[in-house]
């Protein structure tokens, strides 16, 4: 009887879970299927998520036609490569310092950190933007790379990741005579691997997705990273979703692929911070 | 003395090298969020010229008197404080109960996070363009709802229900990445509270409300409290459902786009600066505010 009642337990858990995992990925497929289908055929309205004369027409007209958009691509995958590599370096640099070198100033520093964390972003946009415009860095890469090459969240992950790790390690490496940058490089970012991997996820996914300093920095079409690029297409072909839709998918895809390669170590990287996991 | 002389050579060797891995951080974070806050303070007591050498002009409260009379900040208040007060609590509960339910010993749940994160990986522009023809009048939503007799809504073009439109994306875009702390949260939860519990004889309800919960507490006050630092910052959807303008009719304007539209289109940076300020202290009076909250609440 309880063996009974908690099966079908299970089964409307099951259901749950299946209902809403549809509503995820309803909107994706419509777009996705949206983006493989001719105009006529959006126009025409209906809810049939299989195209009913399969198109690559979408595709080839945004990258042959639309001769912004493969810049588009380029600058966000300049930018957001660059961000995060920056980031994974200096974030675990920084943390690195702040976890296991002992001098004066670093709880001041771990403090500041900690303030500098909960500054909701949009706050320093205006200030941003005027100093950004003072170094005459408006439309150009370093105008959105400089302000983001690191991240004080990621410098109290790195933090917390450090004062867990074995500090034998250290000493072994400190008695074969490596000094702190060797040991750094040497013996303990090899190790970091989990928690860089986490880092690359989220920095790569904010700085790839990042709408609203791209939109101040950047106003030569030119220099607009995919966010921007897929809004100012919005404004040009407005009732065009088949291209919208596609240049939509191009777009979803790199942080997509990221996350996809990364995940393990994603969820690793959200529970490292005690327990199992 | 010998002793001494080597143990300084390494505690000034021990500072130089933390400096020299604290530089980036202290430059970055100095340049781009500490000199930004200071000239938030500063430059809304400013009027600030823009247009061709930038200069500023000391204006003492006027930006700030100006606001009282100013009817769209307002509307983008109201509209926010509207919005925060409908998307956070729903996206915690319902980020809450996805992360139960993942979290029991049903087979394929690493399947179902991986799934339920998609929509948290994809970009505010990519997804608020695919809700937009969602939301179209002969769209996917209306067809869906009509398919079941139910009303449709022109979302995009009524004013009484642009804004819930982009509530109904954000709260389903945001909640799966609450979930996956939530999770982390509850994998903590030592299981020799719910033996025990067991064998004192506790319903699973009693287990949920005086073990689950409690335990939850920290991390639903930082789930709460991004939530809130999060929709606040609304911006990217409303720019691109209304093309920059917050409309239809005010409908979906928000503090941060009605303070771009002043710094960007009226280039009024001194008042947009003294609505950022006052926007920065809205953010924290909420969040204190919720914290006492939480605070008598364990006090019980």
């Amino acid at each position: 009887m309880i063996a009974k009642s908690a099966r079908s337990w299970i089964w409307l858990l099951y259901a749950a879970l299946a209902v809403y995992a549809f509503i995820t990925f309803i909107p994706f497929t419509w777009a996705l299927s949206a983006s493989f289908k001719s105009l006529p055929e959006i126009s025409a309205g209906g809810a049939d998520f299989i195209p009913k004369a399969f198109t690559l027409e979408n595709y080839k007209t945004i990258f042959l036609q639309e001769p912004l958009f493969g810049r588009w691509l380029a600058n966000s995958v300049m930018v957001a490569v660059t961000v995060t590599l920056f980031n994974l370096l200096f974030n675990s640099m920084a943390g690195y310092a702040l976890a296991r070198i002992k001098f004066p100033g670093n709880r001041l520093l771990f403090v500041l950190v900690l303030a500098v964390l909960v500054i909701p972003g949009q706050i320093t946009l205006l200030p941003k933007f005027l100093i950004l415009k003072s170094f005459g860095w408006l439309n150009s890469y370093q105008g959105l790379i400089a302000p983001a090459l690191v991240n004080a969240t990621f410098i109290f992950m790195m933090r917390q990741f450090f004062l867990n790790f074995p500090k034998e390690l250290e000493e072994a490496a400190a008695l074969d005579g490596l000094n702190r940058f060797e040991t750094f490089f040497q013996v303990v970012m090899p190790l970091a691997k989990p928690a860089l991997a986490a880092q690359t996820i989220f920095i790569f996914m904010g700085s790839w997705n990042e709408f609203l300093l791209p939109l101040v920095v950047m106003s030569n079409p030119e220099m607009f990273t995919l966010p921007l690029g897929l809004n100012a297409f919005k404004g040009q072909y407005v009732t065009y979703w088949n291209y919208i839709m596609a240049a939509s998918m191009i777009s979803t895809l790199p942080a997509l692929a990221i996350y996809a390669f990364f995940n393990r170590y994603f969820i690793q990287g959200v529970t490292f911070t005690g327990g199992k996991g | 003395m010998l002793n001494k002389t080597i143990w300084n050579k390494q505690s000034t060797r021990e500072t130089v090298s933390g400096y020299l891995f604290m530089t980036p951080a202290i430059v970055v974070l100095g340049i781009f969020l500490i000199v930004p806050v200071i000239f938030t303070i500063v430059l809304a007591f400013y009027r600030v010229q823009l247009l061709g050498e930038v200069s500023f002009q000391f204006a003492g409260f006027k930006n700030f008197v100006r606001m009282r009379s100013d009817e769209r900040v307002w509307i983008a208040l109201k509209n926010t404080a509207e919005y925060v007060a409908i998307v956070v609590p729903i996206q915690t509960i319902l980020a809450l109960g996805l992360a139960l339910i993942l979290n029991t010993n049903i087979k394929g749940k690493s399947w179902f996070r991986v799934a339920f994160f998609l929509p948290t990986v994809t970009s505010s522009a990519v997804l608020t363009l695919i809700f937009m023809w969602i939301y179209n009048t002969n769209g996917l939503l209306n067809s869906f709802l009509g398919f079941f007799g139910l009303p449709t809504y022109n979302w995009l073009g009524d004013p009484d229900v642009a804004l819930k439109g982009i509530m109904l994306m954000n709260i389903w875009a945001t909640a799966p990445l609450f979930m996956v702390i939530y999770l982390a949260a509850l994998q903590d939860i030592p299981e020799s509270l719910y033996e025990a519990a067991s064998i004192d004889g506790a319903a699973p309800w009693e287990k949920f409300w005086c073990i689950t919960l409690p335990f939850l507490k920290p991390v639903t006050f930082f789930v709460i409290v991004m939530g809130i630092i999060g929709t606040f910052q609304l911006f990217d959807q409303s720019y691109i459902f209304s093309s920059g303008s917050g409309g239809p009719n005010n409908a979906t304007l928000t503090i941060v786009l009605l303070i771009y539209q002043y710094a960007f289109k009226n280039l009024d940076m001194g008042y947009a600066l003294a609505l950022t300020l006052m926007l920065a202290l809205v953010i924290m009076t909420v969040t204190l505010i919720q914290r006492s909250l939480f605070k008598e609440e364990s006090l019980d």
